[in-house]
Parts: C-alpha cells; sequence; structure tokens
C-alpha cells in the first residue's frame, strides 16, 4: 500500500513537471513574451532593459529553471490588469468556482442517482425511456446554449429567477460564499444546473446500467433468498456495487467539471476562475493564463490521486490486493 | 435480382433505423443550405450594402423598409437572421468537418505507426494519448488559444489538437487486432514495402471504427467551436459561425429579443443531434463484433 | 399432520417469451418428509431449477406459477403475498445456490451478510446475531470462525464460501433446504465432505432438504427419494434404492447407464441419443419419445401417472423391466 502511494506520487510530480514544460514552452517560445511585457512605443534601450530585468536573455532552459522556481515557490507574477500576483487572483476567484462546481457535482448525484435506479427498475417502462432518451440530450446539448435558454425561460419570460452574478453572499471561514443566504441560493440555482447537466446524465446512465447488471446477478437472488426485504437488498446490497463505478466516474468527472465552469461562468457571470481566464486570455494578460493552467493541473493529479485512493477504499478486492 | 454488394448491405442495414434515416436527411439538407447559402439565402448578410441599419432587431415575420420578409428576424445590424444562419452554417461545418478530416489523418496515421512500429514509439505516442485524454477538451483547447491567440486558423488548430488522441487510440486497437490476420502475414511474405503494407492494407481494413469516431468527433468539433466562439476565443467577428451569433444575441435575450441568438441555437441542436443519430447507427453496422 | 414438510401438487411454471410460452415446469407433484432428502434429478434445462425456484417463491417474470398447489406445512405458498413469503424465506426455508463464487455479496463482510438475515426475521441485539453467526459458521466446519466473520467473500476458497453459504441457510434452523446444485463447482474432495456435513445437519434438525443436481451418484450417497425430471415434468419417481437398481422409464434407464462405473471398467459408456428438446410450445405427447428405442404411436399422448409399487410412480406407456445391463 505505502509503495503503491508513494509510486503514484512520484508519477504525480512527473505529470506536473510535465506540464510546466508544455506551459513554458507555450508561453514563452509559441507566444513572445516581449510583446507583452513592453509597451510598443518603448525605445530600444527601455526594451533592452526590461529584457534584461525578466531574464529573457538567458538560455531557454536557464529561463525554464527560473520559471520553475517561481512556480515552487507560489511566485508567478504580477497580473498586468490588475496589477496583484496572478496567484492570489486566482486565489481570490477559487471559491467561487469551487462552490459552483461542488454544488453542481452534488445535484448530478442527487439527481442523477435516483433517476437511474428508476430507469433501470423500469427500463421498459414509458418514464424509464423517458429519462433515457433525455439522457442523450444531456450529453449532445451545447452547455452554453442551455445555459442561455435557462436564462431566457427562468429570468426572462417566468422571471423566477436571478440571471447574473453571486448575489448576496455570507462570510464562513473567512471566505464569502452563496449558499448561505437565500438570495445567493436563487442565483446559484441555474449556473448549478447547468454545469450539472451532462453528468446528470453520466451518473443516471451508469446507475442505470449498474441496476441492470447487477439486477441479474446471483447474489441478489441470494440475498432475496435470506429473506432481507426489497429495499435491503436494493439499497444496501446492489447500491453498494453500483457506488464504485459511479463514485469513481464522479471523481475523474470533477476536473472535466472545473473546467466547463468556464462556460457556465461566461453565461452566467458568475465571478470565479473561469470567468477571470477568459478575460485574461481576451486582454493577453499571460501571468493570470499561467496560474490559471498551473493551478488546475495541480487539482487534476490531485483529484485522479484522490479518487484512486477512494476506490482501493470502496472495494475490499482492490483493497486488499494492494496490499499483499 | 440486385447483386448483394457489401455497399448495397451496408445501406440497407443502415436504413434499419428511422431515426437514422431522418437523421441521415437532416445532415444532407443542412450541408446542402450550408454550400448553396450563396444561393439560397435572401441576402447576404455580410454585403453592408444590402444591410439598412433601420431594419435592426426586428421580430420574426416582420417586413423591411423595402418589403422584404425576415422570416427569422434580424439582428443589431439589421442582418437577416436566416440568411445569418445559413452562412454561419458555412463556417461551423467547414470548420467542423475540416478539423475532424485533419485530426482523423494525423491520429489515425499516428495510431498505425504505433501498432506497427512498437517499441519506444508506441510508448510515446500512447502516453501522449493518455495524457491529453486525462483532460477535457474544453480546457486542452482554452491553452492552445491562451499562446496562439484567437483566429479561425488557430480554432481548427486547437480542435485537430483535441480530437487527434481518440483517432490514434482507436486506429492503433484496430490496427493491433488486423495485424495478426493472415493477409498481413501474407503482405510481408511478398516482402511488399512497409509503407504499402500500412497504407494499403492495413489502413483500409481499420477504417470502420475510425469512421464511426469520425462522425461524432465531428459533432463534438462543432459544438466546441461554438462554444470557443461563444466565449470569444474562437472565429473572428468577420467570419460569425453559429456559436458567434449566439454569442451576439446573447445580450439581447435579457430584453425579451430571443430571436437572435434562440435559432442559430436551434441551428446548431438540429445539426449536432442529427449528426450524433447517424453517428449511433454506424457504430452499430460498422462494429465487427454486433455483426452476425 | 403427517410429518410432510412440503407437498407440492401439479406444480406448473411458465415463461411467457415473445417465441411462446415456456412450460418450464408442466404438472409437477413431489412431496419431502422432516429429516428426509428429496433428490431431483434432471438434465439442464429440465426444469428442476425452476422447480426449487418456484418452492421459495422466486420466479421472476416473465415467469409465473401457472398452476399447482405448494403446500409448505399445510399452507399454500402460492397464496401468500410477498411479504409473507418473504417472512418465511430465509427463515422456514432456506436455499443454497449453484455458484458459491456468484451468491456472496462481493463487497460486504461476511458478518454483515449473516447479522442481516438474522436481524431480518428476528429482532435481537446486534452482540446476539453476532454470536448466532459465529455459531453457525463454527457448525459449517469453519476454522476460528469470530475471525473469519469479518472477512470478506474473496478471501474465501470456493469450498469455503460455500460453507458460508451453507451457514447463512442454518442461521434460522429451517424446516425446509432447497439446494441447487451446491457442490457441482466445487473439488470432489470437498464435495464429499459438505455432502456429508449436510446430511448430518438435516438429520440432526429434522430438516427436509430437497437437492437438485445432475449427478446420479450424488443422490445415490445421500437422497432417500428421487425424482427423474425430464422436460419440464417428473417422469419417474420413487425410494433411493429400488428406482436405481430398477429403473423403469426409459430415461431413467439412460442416466443410470451413461454413468462411468467402476464394475464394468471398459465396457463403452451408453448415451442418450439426441438432444433435449425446445420447451417453447412443446407438443402434447411424452417428450422423450424422440430420443427413445421403445416409442410408438401410443406415445403422442400424454402418458398418465401409473404407481408400479408403494411410493413409486412413472409416467410411461413403456415400462423397462429388465435391469440395468
Amino acid at each position: 500500500m505505502t509503495t503503491w502511494l508513494l509510486r503514484r506520487l512520484v508519477q504525480a510530480v512527473f505529470v506536473m513537471l510535465a506540464m510546466t514544460v508544455i506551459v513554458f514552452v507555450g508561453v514563452n517560445v509559441i507566444g513572445d513574451p516581449v510583446e507583452i511585457l513592453i509597451s510598443p512605443d518603448a525605445d530600444q534601450a527601455e526594451r533592452l532593459r526590461v529584457i534584461a530585468a525578466f531574464g529573457l536573455d538567458k538560455p531557454l532552459w536557464e529561463q525554464y529553471l527560473h520559471f520553475l522556481g517561481g512556480v515552487v515557490q507560489g511566485d508567478l507574477g504580477k497580473s498586468f490588469v490588475f496589477n496583484e500576483p496572478a496567484l492570489r487572483l486566482i486565489g481570490g476567484r477559487f471559491p467561487a468556482t469551487m462552490e459552483l462546481a461542488f454544488t453542481a457535482v452534488a445535484l448530478s448525484v442527487i439527481v442523477g442517482i435516483p433517476l437511474g435506479l428508476y430507469a433501470g427498475l423500469k427500463p421498459d417502462g414509458l418514464l424509464g425511456r423517458a429519462i433515457m432518451a433525455g439522457s442523450i440530450l444531456g450529453f449532445s446539448l451545447p452547455t452554453f446554449w442551455v445555459g442561455l435558454m435557462l436564462i431566457m425561460v427562468f429570468a426572462v419570460q417566468l422571471g423566477w429567477l436571478p440571471s447574473t452574478g453571486r448575489g448576496t453572499t455570507a462570510e464562513f471561514l473567512g471566505i464569502q460564499w452563496s449558499f448561505l443566504t437565500r438570495d445567493g441560493l436563487a442565483h446559484m440555482v441555474m449556473p448549478a444546473t447547468n454545469l450539472a447537466l451532462g453528468n446528470i446524465a453520466l451518473v443516471l446512465r451508469l446507475t442505470r446500467a449498474g441496476v441492470r447488471e447487477n439486477l441479474g446477478l446471483e447474489y441478489v437472488k441470494f440475498a432475496r433468498a435470506k429473506g432481507l426485504s426489497p429495499s435491503r437488498v436494493l439499497f444496501v446490497h446492489v447500491m453498494k456495487n453500483i457506488m464504485i463505478p459511479v463514485v469513481t466516474v464522479i471523481g475523474l468527472e470533477f476536473g472535466s467539471v472545473v473546467a466547463f465552469a468556464v462556460v457556465t461562468e461566461s453565461v452566467f457571470a458568475w465571478p470565479g476562475m473561469g470567468k477571470l481566464i477568459i478575460d485574461s486570455i481576451n486582454v493577453l494578460d499571460r501571468p493570470v493564463i499561467v496560474a490559471y493552467l498551473m493551478m488546475i493541473v495541480v487539482l487534476f493529479v490531485t483529484i485522479n490521486l484522490l479518487v484512486d485512493l477512494m476506490y482501493t477504499v470502496l472495494d475490499p478486492r482492490v483493497r486488499l490486493d494492494g496490499r499483499e | 435480382m440486385r447483386e448483394e454488394t457489401p455497399f448495397r448491405r451496408f445501406v440497407s442495414e443502415f436504413a434499419a433505423s428511422k431515426v437514422a434515416v431522418i437523421g441521415f436527411v437532416v445532415v444532407v439538407i443542412v450541408a446542402l443550405l450550408a454550400l448553396l447559402a450563396p444561393l439560397l439565402a435572401p441576402q447576404n448578410p455580410y454585403d453592408l450594402a444590402q444591410l439598412d441599419i433601420m431594419d435592426g432587431r426586428l421580430a420574426p415575420g416582420a417586413k423591411s423598409l423595402t418589403g422584404m420578409v425576415f422570416w427569422l428576424g434580424t439582428d443589431d445590424q439589421g442582418r437577416d437572421m436566416l440568411s445569418g444562419i445559413m452562412y454561419g452554417l458555412r463556417i461551423s461545418l467547414s470548420v467542423g468537418v475540416g478539423s475532424a478530416v485533419i485530426a482523423g489523418v494525423v491520429g489515425s496515421s499516428l495510431g498505425l505507426l504505433a501498432a506497427y512500429v512498437g517499441g519506444w514509439v508506441e510508448t510515446a505516442i500512447m502516453r501522449l494519448v493518455d495524457l491529453q485524454l486525462s483532460f477535457p477538451a474544453i480546457l486542452v483547447a482554452l491553452m492552445i488559444l491562451a499562446f496562439l491567440g484567437k483566429g479561425v486558423g488557430n480554432v481548427m488548430l486547437a480542435l485537430v489538437i483535441v480530437e487527434w488522441a481518440r483517432y490514434a487510440r482507436t486506429a492503433r486497437g484496430a490496427a493491433l487486432v488486423e495485424r495478426r490476420r493472415e493477409y498481413i502475414e501474407a503482405a510481408e511474405c511478398l516482402a511488399l514495402p512497409q509503407w504499402r503494407v500500412l497504407f494499403r492494407h492495413l489502413l483500409p481494413n481499420c477504417m470502420p471504427p475510425l469512421i464511426v469516431i469520425g462522425t461524432i468527433q465531428v459533432a463534438r468539433a462543432i459544438t466546441l467551436e461554438a462554444t470557443l466562439s461563444f466565449l470569444g476565443l474562437g472565429v473572428p467577428i468577420t467570419e460569425p459561425s453559429l456559436g458567434l451569433l449566439i454569442a451576439n444575441g446573447y445580450q439581447y435575450m435579457l430584453s425579451g429579443k430571443y430571436w437572435i441568438s434562440f435559432y442559430p441555437g436551434i441551428a446548431l441542436l438540429v445539426t449536432i443531434v442529427a449528426i450524433n443519430l447517424m453517428g449511433d447507427q454506424l457504430r452499430d453496422v460498422l462494429n465487427p463484433r454486433l455483426q452476425r | 399432520m403427517s410429518g410432510l414438510t412440503l407437498e407440492v401438487r401439479g406444480l406448473s411454471t411458465h415463461f411467457d417469451t415473445r417465441a411462446g410460452t415456456v412450460r418450464a415446469v408442466d404438472g409437477v407433484s413431489f412431496s419431502v418428509r422432516r429429516g428426509r432428502v428429496l433428490g431431483l434429478v434432471g438434465e439442464s434445462g429440465s426444469g428442476k431449477s425452476v422447480t426449487g425456484f418456484s418452492v421459495i417463491g422466486l420466479v421472476d417474470p416473465p415467469g409465473r406459477i401457472a398452476a399447482g398447489q405448494i403446500l409448505f406445512k399445510g399452507t399454500d405458498l402460492t397464496k401468500l403475498r410477498e411479504e409473507e413469503l418473504r417472512r418465511l424465506r430465509g427463515n422456514r426455508i432456506a436455499m443454497i445456490f449453484q455458484d458459491p463464487m456468484m451468491t456472496l455479496n462481493p463487497v460486504l463482510r461476511i458478518d454483515t451478510q449473516m447479522m442481516e438475515t438474522v436481524f431480518a426475521h428476528t429482532k435481537v441485539s446486534r452482540q446476539e446475531a453476532w454470536e448466532r453467526s459465529r455459531d453457525a459458521l463454527g457448525m459449517v466446519g469453519i476454522p476460528s470462525p469470530e475471525e473469519r466473520l469479518s472477512s470478506y467473500p474473496h478471501q474465501f476458497s470456493g469450498g469455503m464460501r460455500q460453507r458460508v453459504a451453507i451457514a447463512i441457510a442454518l442461521l434460522h434452523r429451517p424446516d425446509l433446504i432447497v439446494a441447487d446444485e451446491p457442490t457441482t463447482a466445487l473439488d470432489v474432495t470437498i464435495q464429499a465432505q459438505i455432502l456429508a456435513e449436510v446430511q448430518t445437519l438435516a438429520r440432526e434438525y429434522g430438516t427436509a432438504l430437497i437437492w437438485i443436481t445432475h449427478d446420479l451418484s450424488v443422490v445415490a450417497g445421500l437422497a432417500d427419494e428421487v425424482a427423474v425430471m425430464y422436460a419440464g415434468r417428473i417422469v419417474e419417481s420413487g425410494v433411493v434404492g429400488e428406482v436405481l437398481d430398477r429403473p423403469l422409464h426409459p430415461y431413467t434407464h439412460g442416466l443410470i447407464g451413461s454413468v462411468p462405473s467402476r464394475n464394468k471398467r471398459g465396457s463403452k459408456l451408453r448415451q442418450i441419443p439426441g438432444m433435449t428438446p425446445s420447451l417453447v410450445d412443446l407438443p402434447k405427447g411424452c417428450a422423450f419419445r424422440t430420443r427413445c428405442s421403445h416409442a410408438d404411436a401410443a406415445c403422442a399422448e400424454d402418458p398418465p401417472i401409473i404407481e408400479p409399487g408403494p411410493g413409486r410412480s412413472l409416467r410411461c406407456f413403456h415400462p423397462q423391466l429388465e435391469s440395468v445391463a
């Protein structure tokens, strides 16, 4: 178990290193940093001064090491637009995105699993088939368009829900949260639903497939032969088996949810880091872009590690084989 | 009695699903609308001489000062939305199909190469594929556009980089199965040149799964391009795809002028769903594991 | 009461499929007494397992019990509601399944799977449920049951898993156990051990046992009575010694003839020609006639059940009186 964890940690470090190379090459080789750092009307002396100050006259590998040193110390430069350390800027927007992403994941579980259970138990029923047809739409509809339609119907036509922003926030643990106020919750309903749609479809399909597969297995018949109630058979025996793939996939999808928050945050003007990165790309605020990318990479690697760990906790077969 | 050719059998199997046939018909209509837009569209929406700002933001069905009917309304510039959508489809489809084809060629070649050569080449290619696929497409695309900047060419490049990995994985999988077949062995025994074995013998037999992936990838590419354009990172304003049309209408939606965003969205939706329906049936027909 | 634990009368279990109605079990009657073992013998597809599932009330759609009575200690199980059946299952009637690798839930610990069976039928403390589970494991010969209780199924061998399943079946000292080929998937030595243990336990508690198998040698060693099934019907039944020594039905003859035997080393095994018929809309008449060397025009009608001797029954127009060669 320890060797396994160690090996995974080493792998994770290598992936992160690979990503720093990609990001560094992308920003400093493909793009031209001088152009961004220096105003066009600067004279030649000013140019050279800046180039020397930023170490752009040094060989590439030295520049990379310098960059890497900055990454390790959490120093990724200052935002050109906000004149603030890029990492602090991203960090300030981080909670809003996480709040939205966690709510979306929670929604996809709360909605997806019951729907999947129903569709799995009644695969030929009208409702069961309707759920499946709906899940296909959940996959193929473009996120941003669904977001627009939600705004059109619930904000413009019906006027039930606010369309943009986080609403009133309240402080908890030194951070502002929307879910603590009524107004904030109302602001969260549409963005969270929008972000959750794809994953609701995914979770419900996984759950349905799991129910269909497990109900046919002998252990279910044996559980019934023991005289267990139907609810215990379904919610303990079958669920425990289904949860293994569902939890794995939800964990792995969390990264995608954070990435897709870029779209949802833009549609609903949710002030998270996704909105920030789009604005930054549009004005070429590179330190912020780099900070965002590094943040996302760390997030992804951490998630993958956590999911693997969770998997071994959930499935006794993997857990013990790993230990031996 | 007509002769039973593989192609005829394919057609009849494909036609077994009514939904898939509808999908196919819709795809053909959409493609024709896009191709023939200059002939069919009521106006050229990018010829400023044909536009009148006085016709701006008219509701569907309204008439222009010159008596032309705007069936789907107009945008803020007084552009006929129907024409705008037809021209938008041109951009969306060409970017989607173009990137899917390029990614298909690049990805399949690398996948075949990996399967055929093996060794460290295979390891290197497949590691790259794994790394690439572990990040969501939107993120990879954002990253590339952040490095390169906007523009049609860069969007296509981003889409190709996002998509090639799936083709590579599929091609390698199919090629590994085909490699063990006797006809490859026979070709190698004849001492045919390697490129010939690879492209004339191996590739054609790996095509079915690649076609299936290709169909679905076109839909994915169109969606992704629309999303990027909506975010303002995709095609420039001079070449508006469906995604950009939707983005342009977004600000007017809050004031109830829904049509500027709504109809391009419907066009996008119909296109994507139709391609996916077609792809589903193709997968069933072309999947060798399902063949009786 | 007559000491009959179970009496099945004219049981028919049908499956409505798109291809037609499958009469998996078609007018089957048998009975089992307290402490006795009935061997239910037949090839795969003969309906013996479906008979077992019918008794315990676990026939899933599209299957249904179309006719007949299942009298368990005088109560007709076919008339009970699902909740009443559930209270009997695992409590008064238990079942053991064929493949021990598949019957235990892979992600639940053994103690969970045993204790939930206790809680399903009695209100006891966790401590008592745990003790009962431990005792049951000890009874089926699992060493150091205290420790094994907190294991997961995959940490057990196939034979051990089947013992766990048997221990679960024994938790409530049931009146009837339906065992569906429980030793088929096991090694021969383990099979023998388990057979001996089950037999002892059944005798001790007066449990009636229905042992479903395709293996005549198991029946010969274990059962008191035997019923031979073919294409959904019992074609012959009676006391084990009599049926195996003096089979009357041509099918039973064939079955016995196809068992390898020590006494006739070198002689060719006889096999029954042909295949079991499809049960979809099976035509009237003796289902075995297409494979039977004695069949004639009479066999196109349903053979009546005759009683050639005390406690014996037979469905055949042409009883074979000469002994098995």
